[in-house]
């Protein structure tokens, strides 16, 4: 059936977003907490993530282009950026905060550039596959309802 | 599940009730828990939320630290425990820490991705009751409830022990001192002086057995006359049938001298173990000034954050220590000096000690000091010097060291251990403790600059805000300046253990700080813990706080002079010494000007809040309470102190005054804490009763 098939892919997905390591066990625990009273919790949180995120990666964007550099105020976002990263177990992008924040604390600027670059990119890709992952569930969930 | 589903909603007064009690775990629990989360992360707000909704708890979130912080003391009742992060744009969160450390003495989990050892650390130093690295799972919150339980239990135990298991405790006492001599040779002998001594402080007697003797008060001009006494003879030479004579009081007695003098001396030697300065301890104490609340308070402060430190306190032992300290000095009063006894016990045990330089210092210190030093721990002799003063850093250390070694010298802890140390721990491992605190040198001048407010210890540890307080439980004011007076207790936090208030005085009793009363027992009131009673004195852990951290505040608040012209400032003034209590008890004495600050500006805004009319509630209330005649004394003393307490500049005086007048708000409650309609279960009514009972 759709469902079936859908919920199959649905389940596919996921199991594939945690193998290759984009998620983590916090996002189980964010799944778990998905009910009846909050049946959106995951995409809410989600949502959420992306708006934080991109507010976050803003200020570091520019503080990265000022100059001289204010590491602590980077280390300061990026320390932001990590720990909500970490709350919804996107692990790759969290990995990325950790290298960054090595070099922050190195005041490596080069390193620091080279790192957020890496930070960006996984942030995109898991956020473009976290966006198919979602309507997918949004799509098995409707059709098992329908 | 509470009944109050909305989000972010305060406490409903069912789950408040539901929480009161501390025996009577509803059934229900923890169900209900009221939970503040402090998070600028939105992400991370929301999914905490609804994790500790999911826990079945009552959950307010907040983006900000200030917000939190106003939510708090808009609703001083209105919340069980708080989560916040670290990282915080407005408010460092170890600041939000100290705050309500300070104020409300609710226990606080810190959370952080940051899972570096300093900051987790400082978590510990701080007195954080937990320290959770992001992403935090379910199962951690499931269980933060434990803190809360924890926090109270400590605080009904000091209670109970305080209260009437004097026997008892005094049994544990000797026990305790057996196991911590055992360490030594002489553990027989010991324990046996001990218990005999114990028995005779115990039941205070010395010629005249069979007579209850009146509590004294030890006033400023008695105190004053006290430590010219005691200068006089010299503080090695002075001995209490001297100090008697040269004092030639009517009505004193030895046992009232001789207590007051452990008290004095373990003051003494926490000014000079604990700060950099040790060696003013002697000239501080003459005059009893700031100074001295400054190093006092560090040490007190010191000791816990010191055991945090070293992580090795586990919550138990320092909220064991804390009990101890404090539950000894108020409790009981039948054991008015046990240090005193202790002291002979431990100075056996002094030449045990590895210490190096510290040894002479040791020597030099009261003899009461080496109670620590007795214990074979395995202090080094650096940190000894570290701390300048043996004496004191063994106090010191002791109480940093409260370790969960099972020894126990619970004695030592309880005795020496300013903290409070609960009985539990060995003193040994306190010492051990101690190491590591004295090992970072820093450590302790941080401890003292920073108005650390050690909710309850390290992390991880139970120890809940209690312990903090009880080394703010200032067992003596000898000063006969309010903050001497002032000071002094809170330096004798530590000394608690010993001094078993015999001021009968319940909590309220403590003297007015302004009249230079000095009482004992306010003292250890003093240590306001405000969460964390050590219990001596029933009325002491009720004024204190009791199981429930945030009644306490009431507690405390409530007392107001209705003579006080400014009613808000009466309540005020009771925030003030409640925060003091607070603050104090975290040890922050150093940071007095801080803390005095903090906790004016606490204790303002708290007192904004109050109604103008719970002064003279709080006034009725007291009126109405059976209570001694000396807490009507106190209440004018603390209309006195008031108007210190307002002047902008927060000397230890003030601090001294609002924690003297916080003591002696025991039974009044503020208007919005209106005794009668308190939330406080029969365990408080008992407290009062207690404290009632032990004015008799």
């Amino acid at each position: 059936m759709d469902r079936n098939r859908l919920q199959h892919q649905v389940a596919c997905m996921r199991r594939s977003l945690f193998d290759q390591g984009y998620l983590d066990e916090p996002f189980i625990q964010l799944e778990e907490l998905q009910d009846d009273a909050n049946p959106n919790f995951v995409q809410e949180i989600v949502t959420l993530f992306y708006s934080d995120s991109a507010r976050l990666i803003q200020n570091i964007e520019h503080a990265l282009n000022s100059r001289p550099i204010d590491f602590d105020k980077l280390d300061d976002y990026m320390h932001q950026f990590k720990g909500s990263s970490s709350s919804i177990g996107a692990k790759k992008v969290t990995n990325e905060c950790t290298v960054f924040r090595e070099y922050c604390s190195a005041e490596n600027a080069e390193g620091c550039i080279r790192s957020f670059q890496q930070v960006k990119q996984e942030y995109a890709i898991l956020r473009r596959k976290l966006e198919v992952y979602l309507q997918m569930v949004r799509q098995a969930a409707v059709s098992r309802t329908a | 599940m509470n009944s109050s589903g909305g989000k972010g909603s305060m406490s409903t007064a069912s789950s408040s009730a539901a929480w009161k009690a501390v025996d009577s775990v509803p059934d229900q629990f923890p169900a209900g828990l009221r939970v503040l989360v402090v998070d600028d992360d939105p992400t991370c707000l929301i999914i905490l939320e609804k994790m500790l909704r999911t826990c079945s708890y009552e959950v307010t979130k907040c983006n900000r630290a200030e917000t939190a912080l106003a939510t708090l003391r808009e609703n001083k009742n209105g919340f069980d425990i708080v989560i916040s992060d670290v990282h915080m744009p407005d408010m460092d969160g170890f600041k939000l820490l100290e705050h309500i450390g300070l104020e409300m003495d609710l226990p606080v989990i810190m959370m952080s991705a940051d899972d570096g050892k300093h900051v987790v650390m400082k978590g510990v130093t701080h007195g954080a009751c937990d320290y959770l690295i992001k992403p935090v799972r379910m199962e951690a919150l499931k269980n933060i409830w434990q803190h809360v339980i924890r926090k109270r239990k400590n605080g009904w135990k000091d209670l109970e022990q305080s209260g009437s298991v004097e026997e008892g405790d005094r049994q544990q006492k000797q026990s305790e001192d057996a196991e911590y001599s055992s360490s030594a040779n002489e553990g027989n002998w010991k324990s046996s002086k001990k218990r005999k001594d114990d028995d005779d402080e115990t039941e205070d007697r010395d010629d005249t057995s069979t007579l209850k003797k009146p509590r004294v008060v030890w006033s400023v001009e008695l105190h004053q006359q006290f430590v010219a006494a005691v200068n006089q003879l010299g503080i090695d030479k002075a001995v209490p049938k001297k100090i008697l004579e040269l004092m030639n009081v009517p009505g004193l007695t030895r046992e009232n001298v001789a207590s007051h003098l452990q008290k004095y001396r373990l003051y003494l030697r926490r000014l000079s173990g604990v700060s950099p300065h040790a060696n003013n301890l002697n000239n501080s104490f003459m005059n009893p000034q700031d100074e001295t609340f400054g190093p006092l308070s560090s040490v007190n402060g010191l000791d816990l954050q010191a055991l945090a430190a070293g992580g090795q306190l586990p919550a138990q032992c320092l909220a064991t220590l804390q009990a101890a300290a404090l539950g000894r000095s108020t409790a009981k009063s039948s054991i008015p000096m046990p240090l005193v006894d202790q002291r002979n016990i431990f100075s056996f045990e002094n030449p045990k000690l590895r210490f190096g330089e510290g040894q002479q210092q040791l020597m030099n210190n009261n003899k009461q000091v080496n109670l620590l030093h007795g214990i074979p721990t395995t202090m080094e002799p650096k940190q000894l010097t570290t701390s300048q003063s043996i004496g004191n850093i063994n106090m010191q250390v002791a109480s940093h060291g409260v370790q969960s070694s099972q020894n126990n010298s619970s004695l030592i802890n309880m005795q020496v251990a300013p903290h409070g140390v609960q009985s539990s721990q060995n003193n040994s491992a306190l010492m051990q403790m101690g190491q590591p605190q004295f090992a970072h040198a820093p450590r302790l001048p941080l401890s003292v600059g920073q108005p650390i407010i050690s909710n309850g210890v390290a992390a991880n540890v139970s120890t809940q805000n209690g312990i903090r307080e009880n080394i703010r439980a200032p067992g003596y004011n000898p000063v006969p300046q309010t903050s001497s007076m002032l000071n002094f207790p809170m330096n004798h936090a530590s000394e608690l253990p010993g001094n078993s208030f015999p001021l009968g005085s319940t909590p309220g009793m403590s003297g007015c700080i302004s009249k230079g009363t000095f009482q004992e027992d306010f003292n250890s009131e003093i240590k306001g813990s405000v969460g964390f009673m050590p219990s001596y004195d029933i009325f002491n852990d009720l004024n204190q706080h009791k199981p429930q951290s945030w009644e306490l505040q009431n507690v405390g608040m409530t007392f107001d002079d209705s003579r006080h012209s400014n009613s808000l400032q009466g309540n005020l003034d009771l925030s003030q010494s409640v925060l003091v209590q607070q603050g104090f008890s975290s040890g922050q004495m150093s940071g007095q000007n801080r803390n005095a600050a903090l906790v004016s500006k606490a204790m303002l805004s708290a007192g904004d809040s109050t109604e103008p009319g719970n002064p003279l509630n709080a006034s009725q209330h007291l009126n109405s309470l059976p209570v001694d005649n000396t807490i009507r004394v106190k209440t004018e003393s603390v209309a006195d102190v008031t108007d210190n307490l307002f002047i902008d500049h927060f000397g230890q005086e003030d601090l001294m005054s609002a924690l003297l007048k916080q003591q002696q708000g025991i039974a009044p409650a503020e208007n919005e804490f209106d005794f009668d309609g308190y939330s406080l279960d029969n365990i408080q009514q008992d407290q009062i009763n207690g404290i009632i009972r032990t004015d008799e």
